[in-house]
């Protein structure tokens, strides 16, 4: 029997199980998909929320803030990458100047460090590509980005190194309580443990469901992005956000950690919860959108496009409760959930042990995980020295964004291990450039085989029936 | 110093290599990425390849040996499994590989020859969903022909470049059914003669006008929704039609790949996206060369292997000092006329001068001016964007030129 289960691998789950993994408990994830991060954690605008647009007293703007003021010491000990860009909320009108003015009064009561109205000229001098229509903007020192799935990566794989388990393809189906605490059942398979934390996102409700708690529901409202090319990435320094109105928060421009230019999301409310397709609605709002707030913009250098589903509660606030003993809701974590992620783990640390959980600290507990090589960005000395150590460091794989077959094999290797092509994109960036894998895919599929000891067609791209290859030449016909 | 170096082993790189050898220059290096000689060639199984060259019809691999072992014969050394990581403009070369570790070298003369890379759906914006079973027609062709797995069985090809036309006869030939081939554009982009032995030998129709508007599929693909396209190239929503399968390939454009180009300064063509060039194939930077599929994409490597011996012979004059810049006579091109290359001529010497078009002709004229001079005209029945076309220049024609204007009428 396990201390606590965590039922999801997103941005939650593994924040929870990393600051649990600090205590002498017997902890599991239990992921429904073939890796980690798989859900509204892989497919968001990867920013660091100063603060200021959640309603005073909320868990939102509570959580965001300190979450907010830890992730920078979080991403260090988990060697991710955090860049504090700051970020500005631009005016084109008298009514989004007021809702500025609104919003700096909510930050400023909030505790949201320096917060300043710019005026144009300022502005355009901080950043000369925005459109020439702007009037004012937020400026928000705080504000961040980070790489969320690669985040999540790390704080699961930091709780695994540090005694947790993870369990993929687990898709809870059932929920029972027995003796001294529940069975955690996913079809005939089963575990189970003391305590339950419900970090299922989009599925919380279904997940909080089965043990009699339907006192909320959570519904998927899509959010679609387009990437650009490295070569985009200098338009801007900073997050950039359209001021929220009437018509909603609007389509946002963002560098991102790794140098490309983010644009997005769009926001639909939709019913089924698996549907991450792209539209060309959705292609043509960004695109008008962005075009508004920044110049320059060339969307020939999309990368790829995709779609995630925020998970967004119907009490209009992050739901974190204990609705029976011993089981944890950390549901509607919809924005700015990546933010208040460490807060959020902090929070429900403190839930379990008001309801009693012992939470001894372990002497050999290691709270850093050393960052993945990052061939590209060493010195050349640095480059020389890890290749004398292992030479597979000196082999690019990947052309487009310079990866070694050292970097896959050591982000096969580690904790939480990848399974399939996307989970290597996600750890190593691998077929996430220009290309997107054209060159370099076939040659990753042999690696992920050799190192699984799996047969080259049943490499998938990303679990379940997403096979890369149908069989053997000349024999796939065959089979029909 | 080395005196020079060469960036890709493939066609490209080999024939400049070899060419500058025999005009006397030794210490030569080739920088190859791959673990062979031979580029792209290697995956490239099928024949047609030398027709120009040899007047015989061979396969990828055998035309890619025929290079590869004169570069052996004549001892140019070469490193393979390495991937320049930077050149500067006083040309410092950073390269790595798994031997030699990261290492430098200052080169005298540089010749790019890089290839190119094929377009990837990313680009494209298709809506729907993101499953396993799209992939560019250079990557099915590599899992089919180098690894012996096939990417799928029901295909449906986006785009109707050279490499989708051959993958579709290639999928048949393996046992796939190919269900269409659609082109956005109201022409193939493809060479004829791949339209009449890939497709239409196999009864593979060729949708004109036609595009992917919709991806279906949550692991794997199940389909595709694809539309007639307006003038516009904009899809027509009531042409509708949902085609069951389990792959896309896409044939949707090939990109010179200049990232080191560009990085190290040298000025770079929006139309080509390669290097503009003179008749030497040398860039904006002296003594950095560029040809083959780097610096336009060639529809031949029959092709290439002329343009990269060009460019080896300069490099080698280059070396040797023999530098003489007698003229400077920028080549414009009307609307109809897409690009050529070269884009300027610097020496008084006779040129041939590749172009293409910027859409399907028929019956027309292609001249050269120099302001109201007639310098070359030729008629041709039609011209296609897909088939590249040349025109010979004699010294004496272009002399005391100040520019040369190529157009193209309809007659």
């Amino acid at each position: 029997m396990y201390d606590v289960l965590i039922i999801g691998a997103g941005v939650i789950g593994g924040m929870v199980a990393r600051t649990l993994a600090k205590y002498d408990l017997k902890i599991c994830i239990l992921e429904k998909e073939n890796d980690v991060a798989m859900g509204a954690t892989k497919a968001n605008s990867a920013i660091v929320h100063a603060g200021f647009d959640a309603k005073e007293g909320s868990l939102k703007a509570r959580l965001n803030i300190k979450g907010s003021a830890m992730m920078e010491s979080v991403c260090k000990e988990l060697g991710v990458k955090y860049k504090n860009n700051g970020s500005l909320v631009i005016g084109f009108n008298d009514d989004d100047r007021a809702t500025i003015e609104e919003l700096k009064k909510r930050g400023d009561k909030g505790g949201v460090p320096a917060l300043r109205v710019l005026e144009k000229d300022e502005l355009l001098t901080l950043e000369p590509n925005l459109s020439r229509n702007v009037t004012c903007a937020l400026y928000a020192p705080s504000g961040a980005i980070v790489c969320p799935y690669k985040l999540t990566v790390a704080a699961i794989g930091n709780a695994m190194d540090n005694g947790a388990e993870l369990i993929c393809n687990f898709p809870v189906t059932d929920i029972e309580k027995i003796d001294g605490g529940f069975m955690v059942k996913s079809g005939e398979k089963s575990v189970s443990s003391r305590y339950v934390i419900n970090c299922a996102g989009l599925f919380s409700d279904k997940i909080a469901a089965m043990v009699g708690d339907e006192s909320f529901s959570v519904h998927p409202r899509r959010g679609e992005y387009i990437l650009l090319d490295k070569e985009c990435g200098g338009i801007l320094n900073h997050t950039v956000f359209r001021t929220p109105s009437k018509m909603g928060k609007g389509i946002l421009v963002s560098p991102t950690v790794d140098g490309n230019l983010l644009l997005g999301p769009t926001s639909v409310d939709i019913e089924d919860k698996d549907d991450k397709t792209t539209t060309a609605e959705g292609f043509q709002k960004i695109i008008k959108e962005a075009n508004e707030n920044v110049n320059g913009l060339d969307i020939r250098k999309t990368i790829t496009s995709f779609c995630g589903l925020r998970a967004v509660g119907s009490t209009g606030d992050f739901i974190i409760n204990s609705p029976v003993p011993h089981f944890i809701n950390a549901a509607g974590i919809e924005s700015p959930g990546l933010s208040a992620s460490p807060a959020i783990a902090m929070y429900i640390e403190s839930l379990l042990r008001e309801s009693g959980l012992m939470l001894n600290e372990k002497s050999d507990y290691e709270p850093t995980r050393p960052a993945m090589h990052r061939f590209r960005e060493a010195s050349i000395q640095e480059k020389n020295e890890i290749i004398k150590k292992d030479r597979a460091y000196g082999k690019i794989v990947c052309r487009c964004e310079t990866v070694t077959e050292g970097e896959i094999l050591e982000a096969i290797r580690r904790n939480p291990k990848p399974r399939d092509l996307d989970g290597v994109k996600r750890r190593t960036r691998a077929q996430m450039g220009r290309c997107q894998g054209g060159f370099c895919g076939p040659y990753i599929v042999e690696l992920l085989a050799r190192e699984q000891n799996i047969p080259f067609e049943d490499v998938t791209k990303s679990g379940g029936n997403s096979y890369i290859n149908l069989g053997k030449t000349k024999e796939a016909a065959k089979n029909d | 110093m080395t005196d020079l170096v060469i960036i890709g082993g493939g066609p490209a790189g080999m024939s400049a290599a070899i060419a500058a050898y025999e005009c006397g220059i030794r210490d030569i290096l080739i920088l190859e990425r791959d673990e062979h000689l031979g580029g792209i060639l290697q995956q490239c199984i099928h024949n047609g390849f030398g027709l120009h060259k040899f007047s015989e019809e061979l396969t990828g691999p055998e035309y890619a040996y025929r290079y590869e072992k004169r570069v052996i014969e004549l001892g140019i050394p070469y490193k393979l499994g390495t991937m320049v990581l930077d050149i500067t403009k006083d040309k410092v070369i950073t390269a790595t590989n798994a031997e030699d570790g990261v290492f430098q070298i200052n080169a005298k003369a540089i010749i790019l020859a890089m290839g190119c890379r094929e377009r990837a759906k990313g680009a494209l914006n298709i809506a729907g969903s993101r499953p396993a079973g799209i992939y560019s027609a250079g990557t099915a062709q590599k899992f089919v022909n180098m690894k012996g797995y096939m990417p799928g069985r029901d295909v449906v090809i986006l785009g109707s470049g050279d490499i989708g036309l051959i993958m579709a006869r290639r999928m048949t030939l393996e046992g796939a059914k190919v269900h269409a081939v659609c082109e956005l554009m109201p022409y193939s982009s493809g060479l004829a003669r791949n339209i009449e032995q890939c497709l239409n030998d196999f009864s593979i129709p060729l949708k004109t006008s036609h595009t992917v508007t919709e991806i279906h599929g949550k692991e794997r693909l199940t389909g595709v929704t694809i539309a007639r396209v307006d003038e516009n190239r904009k899809p027509i929503p009531e042409t509708s039609e949902f085609i069951p399968c389990d792959t896309l390939l896409l044939s949707v454009g090939l990109i010179p790949e200049n990232e080191l180009s560009r990085s190290m300064g040298v000025d770079l063509s929006g139309i080509t996206s390669g290097a503009t060039v003179d008749q030497d194939r040398q860039t904006s930077i002296e003594g950095v060369f560029a040809c083959g599929n780097v610096l336009h994409v060639h529809d031949l490597v029959d092709f290439v292997s002329e343009e990269a011996e060009i460019a080896g012979k300069a490099a080698a004059e280059y070396i040797n000092g023999m530098v003489e810049t007698t003229v400077n006579i920028p080549i414009k091109t009307d609307g109809k006329i897409r690009y050529t290359v070269p884009q300027v001529i610097t020496k008084s010497k006779d040129v041939t001068v590749f172009f293409r078009v910027s859409d399907v002709y028929k019956n027309v004229k292609i001249t050269v001016k120099s302001g109201d001079d007639v310098i070359v005209s030729k008629k041709k029945v039609r011209v296609a964007p897909g088939e590249m076309e040349s025109i010979k220049l004699r010294a004496s024609d272009i002399e005391k030129r100040k520019e040369l204007i190529f157009s193209l009428e309809v007659v």
